[in-house]
């Protein structure tokens, strides 16, 4: 296969990122009894609310400073103040987290002076703050979900008292259900984790008696204190930055910093289940161990629908990482991976996750968008496409299945309920792929079989 | 209920309170969670139908991507407002300036996709470093012979209104630079209709039934060359008070075009609408014939009604909506299907639409303008309605409350106007009200629970 140079172009047309504040404000959505708090003008909370509303189907409140042009010249820091009151008195939040702007990045706000006034001004209780920069004009959205957790550690991150049997987790930005599959499988092994942040029940709560001005669930702030006292942390992927949260508890209060790709597939999935079993020191649960037998035995039933068949995987650069190496163990060939993000380290962690499992690499490419992807796609010939919903229009030219996956799904119900990871994650997406390719083999079939 | 925040009390009145006091067209209170957007969303809202024209937010990709494929307007041919371009402005770019990219960036799309013209729109960040936009866009138009138009839609510099007037003052820029010849002294153009799901084409076969030309679609289903030639239709026919009505009185001064303002929503109103516009022209055959247009249309809709009707009697309505023009339509539809309202508001009303939902609605009924969540939340518990109309933002509060929920904003994709509109709009409130998924949830809906 010939190596195309990545298109470059000056503008981009329908981007393949979000922007930074949106990452943010949802990884503090997945904090007990926080309030997302953008320090800008109106317009980009609103906007990422109905982008998030979208694809949970659950409220979501954002509150922003709502600047007007008379801040922009002279300074936010008012409006942050009487902002932060307000949302105060109205939520009582345990935890403000606020995330800046393009906007307020720009004029130069300095957030963190604007707090310690505030600190000093208001009387009373306050709730926490947390602060994170998150100009959209550099990074996108999983920078300002990364920054956001690891701005959460560092300034509550502490080692109150030394537990034995809790691990932090910092799973990066998985689905609700894929949360509540990681808490199930640690506590199988008879531990328990601090998952930060833990969206699965903010972003996927019950149908309500009453309405909760901040939903119920969220990782406790309490246990967010007692992180630096945690038998080890398990970081999901490897695009983010150095900073991470799992690194400040390493540097701060040596807790030991295991980083392993997203659980995605059977490979990196045993990964953390090796881990596990050596941090409980207990054998993989008979229920985990089965999960992972019906797999196996599934992969094996369906590989002959998949040999060959040629995918693009487009999205956040971890998770395509975890998808690559999911559809490599499965038998089909990755042909591009793209990603809107720039973390420069896409390429090798695809190879590091796929050298044994595929002759030859995919086409991998980060800062693209759907008009690149869509100008290589044709070249490539694609059995399908994997991916979140913007890619459907692609995907319905190309006539070709997507494998709706990551967020956001905008087109389908019950994006929250994508399960990804480990062996029951594996399991939900290898049904959806071999589906997939033998519903599109029945459908092209002139005979109509109705036994495949 | 909750309280409103003591800053907001004065955005709250409740129909029969007196004397009617209601403050609008204000700033947002910072943490209040406002459900508006910016002055580019206003902006981009208007434009967007344009199907033929490049829209190029100049920015960071959030205000772009945000908006990319967002809202149910359809073309009938080109579909380049689908697309969401960007500059994608980075670090460097907002230290040295955007204009260069902004430059390279057009001529580049300009060459790719040949569009009738470009619009630009200027996000908050844009406003800070200063880029001339002006300058840019006369540059590249010179260069590549279409219009290229920047919109003045800084998201902080204002509210969703004043996007509306940026957008307006950037379609004046088109009109009056088209060949107007050959256009029937009956003509009109139709601002302020989106072509959501279809609308506009239901009533542009109104207009063409009763022997009405249509210029010029402001925006739904628009074209870059019928906007050139719209000062050239003899009436404006403007729905949505908000968005066009700054076109329409620009149109009035420069070329003496009287407006009309209509609403398409519910059967009274689409009927009203329809006999305006051939009262205007005051041609016995065009009232003739508009007479017998909505005889037929009302023969085939009212007895199909008239289930849902039976169905719906009794039921109790809420209503948040961006403009309140729309909302006196929705009130009149509710009534027609036998339902109360009983809270009605809007995040960009004036007052004296406030004032005059005041006089339309019943002792009691809560008016509100640029409400957030928690608000809505108390109204909605306190009123124990059926169902909700509203827009995305709103929907999840809703429904957490056990509260049917109908979608009356750009995101829809079910035709709403006109007299079979109507019809869908029964059909929406119905499916939505009568559910039997209700009985599960803990609601708060009129009948039976407390
Ligand atoms: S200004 Fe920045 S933060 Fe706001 S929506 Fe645009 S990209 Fe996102
Ligand atoms: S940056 Fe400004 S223009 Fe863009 S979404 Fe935010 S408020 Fe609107």
């Amino acid at each position: 296969m010939t190596k195309n140079p990545k298109p470059n172009y000056i503008s981009t047309t329908n981007a393949c990122k979000l922007c930074t504040p949106l990452g943010a404000a949802l990884a503090f959505k997945g904090i007990e009894g926080a309030v997302p708090y953008l320090h800008g003008s109106q317009g980009c909370a609103t906007y990422m609310r109905r982008y998030i509303i979208s694809h949970f189907n659950e409220p979501i409140d954002i509150a922003s400073s709502s600047l007007s042009e008379k801040h922009a010249v002279y300074g936010g820091g008012p409006n942050l103040k009487l902002g932060l009151l307000n949302v105060t008195k109205k939520y009582r939040p345990k935890l403000i987290g606020i995330a800046t702007t393009c906007l307020t990045e720009t004029i130069g706000d300095d957030v963190r002076l604007f707090l310690q006034e505030y600190e000093r001004e208001v009387k009373g209780d306050k709730p926490l703050m947390v602060r994170v920069a998150t100009p959209s004009y550099s990074g996108t959205h999983m920078e300002g979900f990364h920054g956001a957790v690891a701005a959460v550690v560092d300034s509550l991150a502490a080692a109150l008292e030394t537990k034995t049997s809790t691990v932090n987790i910092l799973p990066g930005f998985v689905s609700p259900a894929d949360i509540r599959y990681l808490k199930e499988v640690v506590s199988d092994f008879g531990l328990s984790a601090t998952i930060l942040p833990d969206i699965s029940e903010t972003m996927d709560g019950p149908a309500a008696k009453k309405y909760e001005k901040i939903q119920a669930g969220g990782t406790s702030i309490n246990e967010i204190g007692n992180m630096g006292a945690n038998l080890a942390t398990l970081e999901f992927g490897h695009t983010m930055p150095v900073e991470s949260g799992g690194a400040i508890l390493q540097q701060r209060f040596q807790v030991e910093n295991r980083r392993l790709p997203l659980p995605m597939g059977i490979t990196a999935s045993d990964r953390l289940f090796a881990i596990l079993t050596r941090i409980s020191g207990r054998e993989i649960p008979d229920k985990h161990g089965k999960e992972r037998g019906r797999l196996v035995d599934s992969y094996v039933d369906g590989h002959k629908y998949l040999s060959g068949k040629r995918a693009i995987v487009y999205g956040e650069e971890d998770l395509v990482v975890g998808l690559t190496a999911f559809l490599a163990e499965i038998g089909i060939i990755p042909v591009l991976c793209a990603s809107g993000g720039k973390s420069g380290r896409l390429a090798a962690e695809i190879a590091a996750a796929t050298a044994d499992l595929i002759p030859e690499q995919p086409q991998v490419f980060e800062g693209m968008d759907f008009f690149d992807i869509s100008e290589m796609a044709a070249d490539l010939t694609p059995d399908l496409l994997v991916g979140h919903s913007k890619g459907y229009s692609l995907a319905r030219k190309l006539d070709i299945p997507l494998i709706r996956v990551g967020f956001p799904i905008h087109d389908r119900m019950g994006g929250q309920r994508i399960q990804h990871l480990g062996y029951r994650g594996a399991q939900h997406l290898f049904d959806q792929v071999v589906n997939a390719m033998i519903a599109r083999k029945q459908a092209d079939s002139p005979v109509g079989y109705a036994y495949m | 209920m909750e309280a409103a925040l003591k800053e907001r009390q004065d955005q709250i009145h409740r129909t029969g309170d007196k004397p009617f006091a209601l403050v609008c067209n204000k700033d947002s209170l910072a943490g209040a969670v406002s459900q508006r957007a910016c002055v580019f969303c206003g902006s981009r809202v208007v434009l967007y139908p344009i199907a033929d024209a490049l829209h190029l937010v100049h920015g960071p990709i959030g205000c772009a991507v945000y908006t990319w494929d967002i809202r149910g307007a359809l073309s009938s041919g080109p579909e380049l407002h689908r697309l969401s371009f960007s500059t994608d402005l980075q670090e460097l770019d907002v230290i040295f300036g955007g204009e260069q990219k902004l430059s390279r960036a057009l001529l580049e799309l300009i060459e790719r996709h040949s569009p009738k013209a470009a619009f630009v729109y200027s996000t908050c960040i844009v406003g800070i470093i200063g880029d001339d936009l002006e300058a840019v866009c006369k540059k590249v138009a010179a260069e590549t012979g279409i219009p290229v138009i920047p919109v003045k839609s800084e998201g902080f510099k204002g509210n969703k209104r004043a996007g509306y007037t940026a957008a307006c003052n950037a379609m004046a820029r088109l009109i009056g630079t088209g060949d107007t010849t050959g256009i029937s002294p009956h003509s009109i153009n139709i601002l302020g209709d989106f072509n959501l799901a279809g609308d506009i084409w239901m009533i542009r076969d109104y207009f063409a039934r009763m022997g009405v030309e249509v210029v010029a679609n402001i925006t739904g289903d628009g074209r870059v060359a019928d906007i050139k030639r719209a000062h050239g239709a003899a009436l404006n026919v403007v729905q949505c008070s908000g968005s066009t009505m700054d076109l329409a009185r620009l149109m009035e001064d420069d070329y003496g075009i009287p407006a009309l303002r209509v609403s398409y929503f519910g059967v009274e109103d689409m009927a009203q609408a329809l006999y305006d516009v051939a009262n205007h022209f005051n041609d016995p055959d065009i009232l003739q014939r508009t007479r017998e247009l909505v005889r037929e249309e009302l023969e085939h809709l009212l007895p199909k009604l008239e289930f849902y009707k039976q169905a719906l009697t009794g039921k109790k309505a809420a209503i948040y909506v961006g403009g309140s023009f729309k909302a006196f339509s929705l009130v009149k539809a509710f009534r027609l299907l036998g339902m109360d309202v009983v809270m009605v508001g809007s995040q960009t009303g004036t007052e004296e639409e406030y004032r005059e939902l005041a006089t339309i609605t019943d002792p009691g009924t809560i008016i509100v303008d640029d409400t957030n969540p928690l608000e809505l939340t108390g109204f909605l518990e306190e009123t124990r309605v059926d169902i909700f109309v509203g827009g995305v933002k709103e929907r999840p509060i809703a429904y957490k409350l056990g509260v049917g929920f109908c979608d009356h904003n750009h995101e829809r994709k079910e035709a709403l106007a006109g007299f079979a509109g109507m019809l869908g709009f029964a059909q929406e409130v119905y499916a939505s009200v009568m559910s039997p998924v209700w009985r599960f949830t803990e609601h708060y809906q009129s009948g039976d629970r407390a």
